[in-house]
């Protein structure tokens, strides 16, 4: 069962850094393809560490990793992933006349996928 | 073909000295770091050969900049995936921006002031687009300027007066680290002279990041719900109640706000630094209108000033460059031979999901990695042009692609640090690639050889 979650595309300091070290490097691929959840959010859904979900909305599709978020960082219902290609698909090319594309705090549906799931979507991480 | 020389940055201060015990061991002092706007200019970089080893007072991502730029083994230039001369992949993007009928130039925030200004020279002579990262970063902040105005301030002021900083919509503690330490909450000042204890500090977000543990104050504020907090802080400037309704909309009490605003208003120096915590989100220029009309608001009572967390290197000459030369800070075409600006018309990720340009010459940036899929699949079909000195998506797909020197390391030249303060570059290490400056040089000579033969023929 999808649930709607808000996510927020964002600069980290590992995205940074092992953006220098290069876009290819297995660190930068899974900071940018690992999403971060609330713990309760997680445990409702029957989610761990490293476990797969599929998130889309009308712009794009992306399997993912996800993992929990340190302490009280994210509020319930609000996911997280470092700013890359990954989050970049889930966004759409209309700026609504500004020039920027809402690229945080948009809507996004969340589901859990088995470790079967053929990914038709972008499938991100490690 | 003319072959310009770079710019030097001013070297007086940062002559490479060798040491005695190692004179295969340089060291540059007072180098510029380019990595984020902080662009902190007291780095002192070690260098053994092509390889930089030691980075003295960078932060986290600037010893993360200065490990990883060194000397790869890449072409020079490549056309369509293949290695090409240097001379062959001129002249083939000269053919190309010469055919096309609507391109745009891009990216421009991670290279020199000197560079961007040919790439706008290059535009001109085209008559196409001029867009930089400044779009999809504080782009919907320049529209703000152009409604409200803007109460502005230097960082070196921040660091001499200010005794009360609100963070807004952003995570310096992971994006720029050094902005605390060196600029904003904990350096000692003329008139905070014992530094963090004289300064108050609020931080106003949606997610309680590292930055949170910083402050005195922090705000959790709902999801798309800061310019409703703007609004309702402005008014309790002007002594009015704001509908109680705010309090549910976005998840700070009333009680809280009045306290933080009051406190607001008894400083004698204050600063709102926003990030793009408020322009990505829904709302975007309007947002940063609130914020920075509350700054404005402020000054009925004392000193307000707000800025702008810019991300990139040089994104901050880039908006200075497009502005002194077209009057415009981004998005700005030059077709009709006169600069008109029309963010959502002539900002690139419009003209890309539209499927609009027919060109594009990209300068270090990487919108195949994080346009839009609709953009980026225009972005396949057409002719690119990219200049960068990393291997990216956006490189993989050019047409032609050259391989530049990195700018700061390899070269010199100027950038501008986030509060507009132009910064000389002092470079670490020579790179047997060209700068973007040359290479565009370069590029506009031969358009303009095209242009001048077309026009005489």
């Amino acid at each position: 069962m999808a649930e709607t979650f808000i996510i927020i595309p964002g600069r980290t300091s590992r995205q940074g850094t092992t953006l220098n070290e290069g876009k290819y490097t297995s660190g930068y691929r899974e900071e940018t393809g690992t999403l971060q959840m609330n713990p309760q959010d997680m445990q409702r859904l029957g989610l761990q560490d490293g476990d797969r979900v599929r998130v889309w909305n009308d712009h794009g599709s992306v399997v993912v990793p996800c993992k929990a978020a340190r302490g009280d960082e994210l509020p319930e219902g609000i996911l997280f992933i470092s700013y890359g290609d990954v989050s970049s698909r889930l966004m759409g090319g209309d700026t609504h006349g500004s020039g920027m594309p809402d690229s945080k705090g948009f809507d996004v549906f969340l589901e859990p996928v088995g470790q079967s799931t053929d990914a038709k979507d972008a499938v991100a991480g490690p | 073909m003319a072959t310009p020389a770079v710019p030097s940055g001013d070297s007086s201060a940062g002559t490479p000295t060798e040491t005695a015990e190692r004179p295969d061991v340089k060291v540059v002092s007072n180098a510029t770091c380019t990595f984020c706007g902080c662009v902190c200019d007291d780095m002192e970089l070690t260098v053994e050969g092509n390889r930089i080893v030691k980075a003295r007072n960078a932060c986290v991502l600037g010893k993360a900049w200065f490990f990883n730029h060194h000397i790869e083994d890449r072409p020079e230039a490549t056309i369509e995936g293949r290695p090409a001369s240097y001379e062959e992949a001129i002249e083939r993007a000269a053919e190309i921006l010469c055919n096309a009928v609507y391109p745009v130039t891009y990216g421009l925030s991670d290279t020199t002031c000197e560079a961007q200004r040919v790439a706008l020279a290059i535009t001109d002579w085209i008559g196409g687009t001029v867009d930089t990262t400044t779009s999809v970063c504080h782009g919907p902040s320049g529209i703000a300027f152009q409604e409200v105005g803007e109460v502005t301030c230097s960082l070196g002021e921040i660091k001499n007066r200010a005794d009360f900083l609100v963070f807004w919509g952003g995570n310096p503690a992971e994006s720029h680290p050094r902005h605390f330490t060196r600029y904003s909450l904990m350096p000692k000042g003329e008139f905070v002279p014992n530094g963090r204890k004289d300064r108050t500090a609020v931080l106003i977000d949606v997610r309680k990041t590292k930055s949170a543990k910083a402050v005195d104050i922090f705000l959790q504020v709902k999801p798309r719900s800061d310019f409703e907090l703007a609004w309702a802080m402005r008014a309790l400037v002007r002594g009015i109640e704001p509908d109680p309704s705010v309090e549910r909309k976005t998840g700070v009490s009333l009680e809280v706000l009045r306290d933080v605003v009051e406190r607001m208003k008894q400083a004698r120096f204050g600063v709102i630094l926003f990030g793009m915590g408020l322009t990505m989100t829904r709302g975007k220029h309007l947002n940063s209108e609130a914020v920075l009309a509350l700054a404005r608001d402020l000054n009925r009572h004392t000193r307000w000033t707000a800025k702008p967390m810019r991300g990139h290197g040089n994104v901050t000459g880039a908006d200075n460059v497009v502005s002194w030369t077209t009057g415009y800070p981004f998005g700005v075409n030059l077709g009709r031979g006169y600069p008109r600006f029309n963010p959502g018309e002539f900002t690139t990720a419009d003209l890309l999901a539209r499927g609009e340009a027919d060109a594009a010459l990209i300068i270090a940036s990487d919108p195949m990695s994080n346009f839009s899929q609709p953009a980026r699949e225009h972005l396949k079909r057409i002719p690119v042009i990219v200049l960068d000195p990393k291997e990216t998506e956006t490189s993989r797909i050019a047409t032609v692609a050259f391989t530049t020197a990195t700018y700061g390391i390899n070269t010199g030249g100027t950038v501008y640090r986030m509060d507009d303060v132009p910064i000389p570059l002092r470079p670490a290490f020579d790179s047997p690639y060209r700068s973007d400056y040359e290479i565009l040089k370069a590029i506009e000579w031969r358009v303009r050889e095209k242009q001048l033969a077309a026009s005489a023929g």
